[in-house]
This record gives structure tokens, sequence and C-alpha cells, in this order.
């Protein structure tokens, strides 16, 4: 039987590999046409490599980072396989893990991806579904609401976030180039960042 | 999509391989890895320069690795950056104590990927230090974007900094003049027909019949705008114009000049290219010592070309024309 951070892994996985030709696609308007392909290869290769039985959540996070970081490539490379490293330092040697410890798992997420990409909100990027996001469930969990309902708030950040993205200009990564032409576009990074959240919340709503 | 390949999983290692069959006196593969080095790499004593990037730049880089270039490259799938691991091993496979410089071009993931490359070298005591290429002037370079493509400029860089270090240069000298080659390389490159990714499909973009696009990056990524086709001179003349309001190409300056084609232009018509670069420039006194016309810094099968200028002193015209030996890249 597998254990429950391998099951909530691979229901990321394949939200992302589904949502593989969509991703692309978001890619090929304002960048270069891989994220979809790249992201899916990478999540192909961890549900192929992780133990499936271990329950070692910090383990499993960490060997998630490595695996995106030497199978995906380009900017998602780095910036996922920091995102997984970082929580994954974050859940060392835990089996479980409470509302309080999602929020520090978000904090370290984003200070990694922030040293990474030396970005900040408002760059049209990843951070734009995933700082919302955090904020909204750090809220939602300080004011003692439910798990779940912090999880829907989380997501329904995160979603707004994408949509945000349609109406800036991109400050970072490939799609800066274009200037104003990347206005209307959504990010495909805080769409697989969106994917990612969406897939633990349903994970853990059952 | 029409290609000839064998499935679109094994693109880049079928091209490594073919490579490596066909210049084994040149290049041999890291195994395991998507990495080629000068064969017998280890018994270089040098600094040791590094490069890569995406698949589809061909020649590029693979075809720079040999005397007087590069030592190690790096190939990435195709249009994305290579992995921090394989950056690594490239390192590990080529450095000898001297140092090793990584030549990125500047896109946001290959600085990334090279960066962590670099840490990871760093934290076993190997010295690495690292040049960024951002030539292309078709981008504004301001606090607002990613900052400048790197562009076909990057092959002067490995030309000039490859001289400098097989003349037995420090690796802060190396660097220091792939700096000085950095400053003074222009580029900017437009797009008859786009190219399509082997594992997407269908082109990065596409074109009206009568419609081509300026200021095309190396990845089929769009340029600044599109408009219709017209006589070439007037398309090199708008592309030499922007390259010119830099300011760093003046009356009496020697200048190295590169017509690089995309991957599918014809030299006929790079040759009908270089021949009103060759006329604007003149025009404006600014004396050609040397030009390369080709395929150097290629987007898969898109047509389209570049045009670099390099501003030379003397020790950027020395190096230049020194001896160079690699499968895509000869001179005596």
């Amino acid at each position: 039987m597998s254990s429950k951070i391998y099951d909530c892994i691979e229901m990321i996985g394949n939200r992302i590999i589904e949502n593989k030709d969509f991703l692309t696609e978001l890619d090929r308007e304002i960048g270069d046409a891989d994220h979809g392909i790249n992201m899916a290869r990478g999540f192909t290769e961890v549900l192929a490599i992780l133990p499936k039985d271990s329950d070692n959540i910090g383990d499993l996070l960490k060997k998630t980072g490595m695996t995106l970081l030497s199978k995906v490539g380009g900017a998602s490379g780095p910036l996922y396989g920091t995102a997984y490293m970082q929580a994954g330092k974050v859940c060392a040697g835990k089996t479980a893990l409470t509302a309080q410890d999602g929020k520090a798992v978000f904090e370290a997420v984003i200070a990694g991806i922030q040293k990474r990409g030396k970005a900040v909100k408002g760059e049209k990027t990843m951070l734009d579904a995933i700082i919302p996001a955090f904020e909204a469930y750090s809220a939602a969990v300080d004011s003692g609401a439910s798990v779940n309902d912090a999880l829907d708030a989380m997501c329904k950040a995160a979603e707004e976030g994408v949509e945000y993205t349609k109406t800036i200009i991109a400050t970072k990564g490939r799609a800066s180039y274009l200037g104003e032409r990347s206005i209307g576009h959504q990010d495909p990074g805080a769409t697989s960042a969106t994917y990612t959240m969406q897939a633990v919340r349903d994970f853990i709503k059952g | 999509m029409k290609k000839l390949i064998n499935g679109v999983d094994n693109v880049v290692d079928e091209m490594l391989r073919g490579m490596v069959a066909a210049h084994p006196e040149y290049v041999e593969r890291v195994e395991g890895t998507d990495v080629v080095i000068r064969t017998g790499a280890k018994k270089t004593d040098k600094v040791v320069l590094i490069s890569g990037g995406g698949s589809g730049h061909e020649p590029a880089h693979g075809g720079y690795v040999g005397k007087g270039m590069l030592d190690g490259a790096v190939a990435g799938a195709v249009f994305t950056s290579p992995t921090p691991d394989q950056v690594y091993e490239a390192i590990k496979a080529t450095e000898c104590g001297k140092g090793a410089l990584l030549i990125i071009k500047n896109y946001t993931g290959d600085v990334m990927n090279f960066e962590m490359a670099g840490e990871m070298a760093g934290d076993e005591d190997i010295e690495v230090a690292q040049v960024i290429v951002a030539d292309d002037v078709a981008v504004e370079n301001s606090t607002w974007t990613t900052g400048r493509r790197g562009i076909a400029g990057t092959i002067f860089v490995h030309k000039i900094a490859g001289a400098k270090a097989e003349e037995g240069a420090s690796l802060a000298e190396v660097k220091a003049v792939a700096e000085k080659v950095i400053a003074n390389v222009r580029s900017m490159g437009m797009a008859i027909e786009p190219c399509t990714v082997p594992a997407v499909g269908k082109p990065g973009f596409e074109l009206a019949e009568d419609e081509v696009e300026i200021g095309i990056g190396i990845h089929g990524e769009p340029g600044t705008h599109k408009e219709k086709i017209g006589p070439a001179s007037a398309t090199v003349d708008q592309m030499l114009d922007k390259i010119l309001a830099e300011g760093i190409y003046g009356k009496g300056d020697r200048v190295a000049v590169m017509v690089n084609g995309m991957g599918g232009t014809p030299l006929s018509e790079l040759y009908i290219a270089n021949l009103e670069v060759s006329k604007v420039l003149a025009d404006k006194g600014i004396v050609v010592a040397k030009t390369l016309v080709g395929n150097y810094m290629t987007s898969l099968e898109m047509a389209g070309f570049s045009i670099t200028l390099l501003k030379l002193d003397d020790e950027l015209e020395a190096l230049l024309n020194a001896p160079a030996d690699t499968p895509a890249f000869k001179q005596v």
C-alpha cells in the first residue's frame, strides 16, 4: 500500500501531466512552448522513482525536488526543484503535517523561489498565485477556520492570482521580452502552481 | 510536422551520438550525460570554458568544442536549458585545477541552471566564474525586463575567450576578455518562416505568406513586430540601424561582422544580406576586419538571419584571428 504523501504527490503529478498540453499552449503564447512538456517529463520521472511505501514527508519532498531539478530544465526546473527541496527541509522527519506546518511550508517555498528567481509579486510569475494563496491560507488558519475552509480559501486566491496575471505586464522570464504584448495572457507558471495547490486541496479533502 | 527524426523523445541523444560518430577526433560524450567534451579533455592544463543551452541551435554549442574554443558543451532538451547536474558533470569532466568559465546566454532558465551548477562545483572547491551574454538589441534592456537575450554574439565570446584560455591566461583574465567581448558585441535577428519544436509539433508562431517577424529570438519566441516582407537591403538597413543606434560603432572603428543563418535560409541569401551590411558599414567609415557568413547559431529550421557586430581592439582582433580547430569553426 502506498503512503499518503506518495498519493498526494501522485495527485499533483497527474494533475500536471493531464494538463500538459494546456500548459504548453499557454507558454507558446508568451514564452517558448515547453512548460507543460518539461513539467510532465519531470513528474513522470518523480512518480517512477519515489518509494511508494515511505511516509517520510521530508524525504519524499526532497527527492521530488531533486528529480525535478535534474529532469525539467528551463526555469521551471530550478524553481520547482528549489520549492520542493525547501518544503522537504521544513518537513524533515515528519510523517504528518498540521495546518501550522502548512504555513511554514509555504514560507520556505516562497523564500526559495524568490532567492532563485529574484522575482517579487506582480511580475507575472508563479509567485502571483502562490503569495496570495499563502496569505489567504494563513489568514484562514489564524482565524480558526477549518483546514478544508483554509484550503478552499488558498485555492480561490490562487485562481484569482492566475486571473490577475492576465492583466499585468511580465517583467521576469521570457515573457518579459514581449512587453505590453504579454497582457491578456495568463502566466503558465502561476497556472501550474495553482494546479499543484488544487491537487493538494483535493487530496486532503478527499 | 515533417522532420528527419526517429522519434521526438530521442532527438538530443541521437544528435549527440551522430555528432560523436562524425568527429571522434574532436569530441567525446561524458557517459550517462548530454555533455560533450574535447577528446582527452583532462590532458589540457588551462582554464576550461563550458557553454551550452537548449538544443536546436546547432552547431552551437557542441560544434565549438575543440582547440581554441570550448572544452565542454551541455545540451538541454530542444529550446530548454540543461539542468544543473548536467552542467556540473561538464565542469567535473574537464576542469583541471585552473578553474572553469561558464558562458551563459541570458535566458532566465539558463542563468538559474548554470548558477546552481556553479554553486555545486564551488562546494567542491572548484573555482568557477560565469559570464552572461546579452547581445540582442531587439529587446530593451531595462529594470522592467529580464534583460537582453543572448544570441549569435555568443560565438565571438567562445572564440575570443577560448583563444585567451589557450594562451594560458588565468580565470580572471579569461573572464575579463569575455566581458570585453560582451560589452562590444550587439546582434539583431529576424524570421521569414517559423520553426517547430519536435515535441510540440506545431510552429512556435505564425506568419502570413507575405509577413516577416523582426527582432525574433533564437527560440521562435515572438519578436518586436511583424511587417510585410520587403527587399533584403531594407530589412538589413532596419536591423543595422538598431544595432548602430547603440553608439558603440563609429567612423574608423574596426569591427567583426557575423551574418548568421537561423537554419532554414540558403547561404546565397545570407551573402545577399552581407552585401548590404558591407555597403552600410563602408558608408559610415566603419572598417570590417573580419566577416563570418553561415549557420553559427541556428533556431532549428527557422528561415531568417541575424546580424552581429563586434567592435575590435588590438587584443580582441588578435584573439579572434588566433587558430581554432573544432567541428564547426576552423581557422589556421
